[in-house]
């Protein structure tokens, strides 16, 4: 039965085919056989037969490695001895890993609020006037870039070049300020500016998001409404506060949350521009650094722990909201 | 007798008309220029490669139709010819090798072999490397065949071998070498602006000093970027001033950790790179103030030396491969390079580096590979099949008139210099949380701000 494993010659390979076949004709006259057969069948075998593969999927692939992901995360660097929760203790105490956590907090803050700020506001502007599709597709088209080739396109962007004579500067920004007569700046190294530059590109690519969601919300507001505002003397910036904003709070929250998540995932930016350096780590690069650069998977493992009990409660309040949105319906 | 007829494919007549024994002493002493009937001028691979010793794998069995899998972080351009100098124990063997170069090497290796899915061979970078693989994966690596340990014996020097060996068991035999204690310099610059090669560190110190002075540009151009490996080519600068201000002595009860990180003696190494790095007035030339050589790929630093905004770059004999194509390296061509200089007059330090050949399978084929490599043909085949230069090896048995080019052959009299006391990159034997994790940050943060005295500590902190 060996060629059956290790097919060698062409006949042996069509045999192995045919055999396939058999069994896949097999197993499906098998399955349209029994289907007809019992007349009353209870429902929660139906429903078994229907999500019990992809649970036992989702069990196996996300589940269990949860779980040794967790296990682990309180053994040493290479899982052979218990530790307890010191690879907790060190990231929350040690000056390193508080940095980490800081800089984490600050893309978490910065980069939803603002890219929805933006989005909202220019969904707002561009709302029914003559160059809507294209002002929007400019601002979604960062969207469709993936996150390595937006943070390469953004590190040409910072280039920094010296101002000496037979040097030509090769970034955008440092030579619109070598034009305004200003020095060039190293803007991936001066600390905590280079985090904000590093977050700009997370906001590029989010924009985009945002308006697209919340300009379809805005849309959605009904016209009796606004128009009931105007009747009531409702202008400009209140109508802006009074109605468009209540009106799709719910898609506010999901942006405000989906792109939260994303910024806590964030890895490719940080990895590219500045390879976690300058003082810009975050905690899914760190992880990825101790994991694979320092071969320390315990600490790994409670930094990718703590990643996730991070996005819980963005995910409850989601959820919360959610419902909170179906029960007004 | 098979194996004997794909050894010499190409003059299988010669070897049928002559018989095995004949074919046997033409394959050992075959004189190049002699078999010129193959027409291939220029592959090294070509009618060269039939010039090793076949019977050396006749131990390990018929080995034809066999393949051994190599996984290494060596990409193009040096793997074409690594690849190339394999063709002679192809052809000897019959056994096909199959070469993965990956730039994520060091953490894929890792990964793989936790997953079971080591490859027959790896090379490794880092003596650190070899040690933790043996401590955490003791089943995976196995140790060197007999065959490759006579080898090494034969070959290489006792400190060469101790790299490769954990605990007393030899595991992996020395590749390639690196000499890291160069200067690189525009050979016609210096002699329009009349300065001649210094030859002691306070010489170079002087140099420096007359071009800041003289000179529109700036004396040195550095740069330690390289992808999240950021700051290891700033821990060669350090580790080479070490050798210089301290000696080979204390270099070693650094990397052991006998003495501290933080060592006053080290601190004083640090500055004394420091008046060259850390000093605005040298550096950076041609590529920003001294904060910019945390941000200029290594790979490009030396690059303001063509333009004429540079005047030296301390880079390693490899940096000879990174200069754009159609550089002439030569000492009366377009760069090359001069011996870090040293104020020391007993002793003679190199800094250098090296990757080890780690087994992960016992099959005999790979066992052969191992041997093959570990051998003098396997060096001499790789100078020949490296004609743009830019490898030698620690191997004796290293004929240097092979090397391809004038640099190479100044590498390898740098290495095998009878003053010279070679000591490996520091960084590359300390363990891997400082050697390739604080010290490379550590650099980064010095050359951007903090004090000597910051870096240090918090790099002795760091240490396991």
């Amino acid at each position: 039965m060996d060629w059956l494993l290790t097919p060698g010659t062409t006949g042996e390979k069509f045999a192995v085919m045919v055999v396939a076949i058999v069994l896949f004709v097999a197993v499906m006259s098998l399955i349209l056989f029994a289907v007809d057969r019992p007349k009353r069948v209870p429902s929660w075998v139906v429903a078994l037969g229907f999500v019990g593969l992809p649970l036992g999927f989702l069990a196996f692939g996300l589940l269990r490695p949860a779980g040794i992901t967790l296990w682990n995360s309180f053994f040493n660097r290479n899982t052979t001895e218990f530790v307890g929760v010191d690879n907790y203790v060190r990231a929350f105490t040690e000056p390193q890993f508080q940095k980490v956590l800081i800089v984490t907090a600050a893309w978490v803050i910065l980069a939803p609020l603002l890219s929805t700020l933006i989005g909202l506001v220019y969904a707002v502007l561009v709302d029914r006037t003559r160059f809507e599709k294209l002002a929007k597709a400019l601002v979604f088209i960062p969207m469709a870039i993936s996150m390595v080739g937006a943070s390469i396109i953004w590190k040409f962007v910072y280039e920094f070049r010296p101002d000496q004579g037979g040097i030509q500067q090769i970034g955008l920004l440092n030579q619109v300020l070598v034009w305004l007569g200003l020095p060039p700046q190293q803007f991936l190294i001066g600390q905590p500016w280079n985090t904000a530059f590093l977050i700009v590109v997370m906001i590029w690519i989010q924009t985009g998001f945002a308006m697209t969601v919340l300009s379809a919300a805005i849309k959605a507001i009904p016209d009796d409404i606004t128009e009931a505002a105007r009747l009531d003397g409702l202008q400009g910036t209140q109508m802006f506060r009074y109605i468009t904003v209540p009106s799709i709070r719910p898609a506010l929250v999901v942006v405000l949350t989906t792109i939260a998540m994303a910024t806590l995932k964030a890895f490719d930016i940080v990895r590219t521009m500045t390879g976690g350096q300058f003082g810009t780590q975050v905690v899914a690069n760190e992880f990825y650094t101790q994991a694979f650069r320092q071969n320390n998977q315990g600490l790994a493992a409670a930094l990718a722990v703590m990643l996730f009990v991070l996005v819980i409660p963005i995910i409850a309040y989601n959820v919360r909201q959610m419902r909170m949105a179906e029960e007004i319906r | 007798m098979t194996r004997r007829t794909t050894a010499s494919r190409r003059r299988s007549l010669a070897a049928v008309a002559g018989g095995a024994s004949l074919a046997l002493l033409l394959a050992a002493c075959g004189d190049p220029d002699g078999e010129g009937g193959v027409a291939e001028p220029d592959d090294m691979g070509g009618d060269m490669e039939s010039s090793i010793d076949c019977a050396a794998y006749d131990e390990f069995g018929d080995l034809e139709g066999t393949t051994v899998n190599i996984y290494t972080s060596i990409v193009e351009p040096e793997q074409q010819t690594q690849e190339d100098s394999y063709d002679a124990f192809e052809e000897c063997t019959g056994v096909e090798v199959v070469y993965e170069g990956s730039r994520e090497f060091e953490a894929q290796l890792l990964v793989r072999i936790q997953a079971g899915n080591a490859p027959d061979i790896a090379y490794l970078p880092q003596p650190g490397l070899l040690n933790t693989i043996v401590s955490d994966y003791p089943d995976a690596i196995v140790p060197a065949p007999d065959a490759t340990v006579a080898n090494v014996d034969e070959f290489f020097s006792e400190t060469w071998k101790d790299y490769g060996t954990v605990d007393g068991t030899f595991y992996s035999a020395p590749l390639g070498a690196n000499a890291k204690s160069f200067v690189w310099y525009s050979p016609s610059m210096f002699a329009d602006a009349g300065y001649e090669v210094p030859q002691t560190w306070t010489e170079m110190l002087d140099l420096t000093e007359t071009i800041a002075s003289e000179q529109e540009t700036l004396p040195w151009c550095v740069g330690v970027e390289s992808g999240d490996a950021t700051g290891w080519a700033g821990t060669d600068w350090i580790e080479d001033v070490v050798l210089r201000t301290a000696g080979p002595d204390v270099y070693e009860q650094w990397y052991t950790h006998e003495i501290p990180f933080n060592d006053p003696q080290i601190v004083e190494a640090f500055d004394a790179a420091g008046e060259i790095l850390k000093n605005p007035d040298y550096v950076n030339a041609g590529l920003g103030g001294v904060d910019s050589i945390a941000t200029t790929p290594w790979t490009d630093a030396g690059f303001p030396i063509l333009d004429g905004n540079c005047w030296m770059h301390r880079a390693a004999n490899f940096y000879q491969t990174q200069w754009p194509s159609g550089t002439e390296v030569s000492e009366s061509g377009d760069v090359f390079a001069f011996y870090l200089p040293t104020d020391q007059t007993d002793v003679k330090p190199v800094l250098g580096g090296g990757e080890f050949v780690a087994a992960f399978d016992e099959r005999p084929e790979v066992q052969a590979f191992q041997t093959y490599l570990s051998s003098a043909d396997w060096a001499n085949e790789k100078a020949l099949a490296t004609p743009e230069g830019g490898w030698v090896s620690a191997n004796t048995g290293l004929d240097p008139a092979n090397l391809q080019t004038e640099f190479d052959q100044l590498a390898y009299e740098t290495i095998s210099d009878e003053a010279a006391v070679v000591a490996f990159d520091a960084s590359d034997l300390m363990p891997g949380e400082v050697g390739a994790g604080t010290f490379w940050t550590g650099i980064v943060n010095w050359v951007t701000g903090s004090s000597t005295q910051e870096v240090v500590d918090r790099i002795e902190n760091s240490w396991p």
